[in-house]
């Protein structure tokens, strides 16, 4: 970047001038502040609603058939009621509790398989990188021909195979597909690394190995590690809720694809029960746009070139 | 093979075979870890569902013939390798002496055209939108506006589509809700049948491009910022060049060259999100025949589907990275 590409004008340079008086910290960055308060909001509706309201109301048949939410009415002229707000299902269960059980549910799904997926890629990464011959190309193929496949196509066979599964061993699974992209991302880093000054500097003032893994290149790796990490949540997510709306995952646990499932195949779009699919469905997407804008405030934190366009 | 060394070359067609063969005995293995006996399971669940089974004993050895049962396991398994090279999958239980493969054949093409079209629609788009983010010249809205805009592409197709479905086929009528052509056409060559097709096919691709053209976007603004510093965008400016004709000669067309390996690392995901697009929608292509299967604990056709969309994807990621020297000269490929 060149001076003389952009000429400041006034208020660019009252800008510049506050921005060089504050502590310039990268981390204070209002996208990742935004997407972590989305999260954060549909996590506190799952810890604060479980208090708060009366969870047995997500049996089936515990409530009234098909109410809308409060302030509308449905296609039989029932207006909504205080007791069940968000309306209830086509099954009899009230949407406020089910979503309150469901979105921590299919959060806990991607954020568990995605820490398996992490600790499998940051130890298989720091492996290749490190040893290198033939283990860094056994690895590298692996995770080359493993990033092909997609891995909601294998779980469905699984699935479909085994039939009702826990939201563990969901997570489980889908974890052996959420590895590759950081086992990459980690080994290419590595690689690049183990060539720069302060490595070569530490490994000639005779530090251990594992002293130069985590005390001088992890700390480097930190804005890379979490953006990978979100976007293995975000792949882990959107796999868990294909297999569910696909009528596969856990079959007796509510989690928001196995409602937009359930709304679906009740034809809840012909009906017009909107809100049975269309809670879950802006809950999930407001859990993606949340990740998506922690993602691009973590790319402006760890590429400050981007930081300057925004 | 021109420009591309040896070594590179077999490095790519042993991933590709790897990839095959590890997703085939994957298909494979599965199965056979459940401690249930597969044939048995669907034909339990064909007699509840039909009260009798016709051809009981029939079905269960097809079953049994197609997993192969009877024979030594490492002989099933070399067999069931030999037979998935020719695309071989058995015989469907759910419609029961049709081919899997022929019923793939007929879904294929519908999966194919959908994703062709969206995918060539959300390239142009993405990959023009990034780049006006970085021109200094753009209109102001727009740099506004398609980062607002870009927020919603972090939405998997399905959730888009079936808002899409509810606001344009239930709430306005404007499209169908679901299928891939109207009841009352013939298939064929007709102009009322193409009408039909691309009247119901509107919705599911505009469903995948407005959440996928952000991804062309955001890659192609990283590399537009690479490019706008370069001495040839410089001299072009210096030589007083239409400042439209640089962006789209000078910058947009040496960026977007590496955006299409970008695709290589995105198509399994494309064709993860069309497949769920394509069930909701009921649109006639590998989805929708994923779902009924699904269904019908119809196991042949669930193997079937799955290892054809994962070698497509295979196949695909290895066209791109064989041909992508041709495109771009720039890329050496070393021999390591």
């Amino acid at each position: 970047m060149t001076s003389q590409e952009s000429m400041p004008t006034a208020r660019a340079e009252r800008r510049q001038a506050k921005r060089l008086r504050r502590f310039d910290n990268p981390w204070m960055n209002p996208k990742l502040f935004w997407g972590a308060g989305l999260l954060l909001g549909i996590i506190a509706l799952g810890l604060i609603g479980r208090f708060l309201w009366n969870l047995d109301l997500v049996f089936t048949g515990s409530t009234p058939l098909k109410l809308p939410p409060l302030g509308f009415e449905n296609l039989r002229k029932q207006p909504g009621v205080l007791d069940y707000p968000l309306g209830t299902d086509g099954g009899g269960r009230d949407m406020l509790a089910l979503i309150i059980i469901g979105a921590p549910n299919t959060l806990f799904v991607g954020l568990l398989a995605s820490l398996i997926g992490m600790s499998i890629g940051i130890t298989l990464g720091f492996t290749a990188g490190f040893v290198g011959g033939r283990t860094d190309d056994v690895i590298r193929v692996l995770a080359d021909v493993m990033i092909t496949i997609p891995p909601l196509l294998i779980l469905v066979v699984f699935q479909s195979a085994y039939g009702d599964v826990s939201l563990t061993i969901m997570a489980l699974l889908i974890a052996g597909f959420v590895w590759q992209s950081p086992t990459r991302l980690i080994r290419a880093q590595v690689l690049s690394m183990k060539q720069s000054g302060y490595v070569q500097m530490a490994q000639l003032s005779g530090a251990s190995t594992f002293h130069i893994m985590f005390r001088e290149m992890l700390p480097n790796l930190v804005p890379y590690l979490f953006g990978s990490f979100i976007a293995s949540v975000t792949t882990s997510i959107v796999t868990a809720v294909g297999l569910e709306v696909l009528g596969l995952g856990p079959q007796r646990i509510p989690t928001l694809g196995r409602t937009i499932y359930e709304a679906i195949n009740a034809g809840a779009l012909i009906q017009n029960l909107w809100w049975w699919w269309g809670i879950p469905t802006l809950l999930l997407a407001t859990m993606f746009i949340g990740l998506l804008l922690i993602n691009l405030g973590l790319d402006e934190v760890s590429n400050p070139r981007l930081r300057k366009l925004s | 093979m021109g420009r591309i060394p040896r070594s590179y070359l077999i490095n790519r067609v042993v991933t590709l075979l790897l990839t095959i063969w590890i997703a085939a005995t994957l298909i494979w293995i599965i199965p056979r870890l459940s401690p249930v006996d597969p044939a048995d399971i669907m034909l339990g669940r064909m007699a509840a569902g039909a009260g009798s089974v016709a051809n009981a004993d029939a079905i269960l050895a097809q079953l049994r013939a197609s997993f192969g049962l009877d024979d030594p396991l490492w002989l099933q398994y070399l067999k069931y390798l030999k037979n998935v090279l020719i695309f071989d999958f058995g015989l469907s239980t759910a419609t029961f002496p049709t081919a899997v493969s022929s019923l793939i054949a007929k879904a294929l093409p519908w999966t194919l055209g959908l994703m062709i079209l969206s995918l060539i629609i959300t390239f142009v788009i993405g990959n023009l939108l990034g780049a006006l983010m970085v021109w200094e010249r753009s209109p102001k809205l727009a740099k506004v506006a398609i980062p607002a805009a870009m927020v919603f592409t972090s939405i998997p197709p399905i959730l888009s589509g079936l808002l899409l479905m509810w606001i344009f086929a239930v709430k306005l009528r404007w499209f169908p809700l679901t299928g891939a052509y109207g009841l009352t056409v013939e298939p064929g060559w007709d102009w009322a049948f193409v009408q039909s097709v691309l009247h119901h096919g509107f919705l599911p691709a505009l469903s995948i491009v407005i959440v996928t053209f952000g991804f062309w976007a955001l890659g192609m603004r990283g590399l537009m910022i690479t490019v706008q510093g370069e001495d040839y965008v410089k001299l072009a400016e210096a030589k007083g060049l239409r400042p439209r004709y640089i962006l789209y000669r000078y910058m947009i067309r040496n960026a977007i060259l590496p955006q299409i390996t970008a695709f290589a690392l995105k198509i399994g995901l494309l064709i993860a999100g069309q497949v769920l697009v394509e069930r909701i929608f009921a649109y006639n292509g590998m989805g929708k025949l994923l779902y009924d299967a699904i269904l019908d604990q119809d196991f042949p056709v669930i193997q079937g589907v799955s290892f054809v969309i994962i070698f497509m994807t295979a196949m695909s990621v290895f066209l791109v990275d064989l041909l992508y020297p041709f495109i771009d000269p720039r890329i050496q490929h070393e021999a390591t």
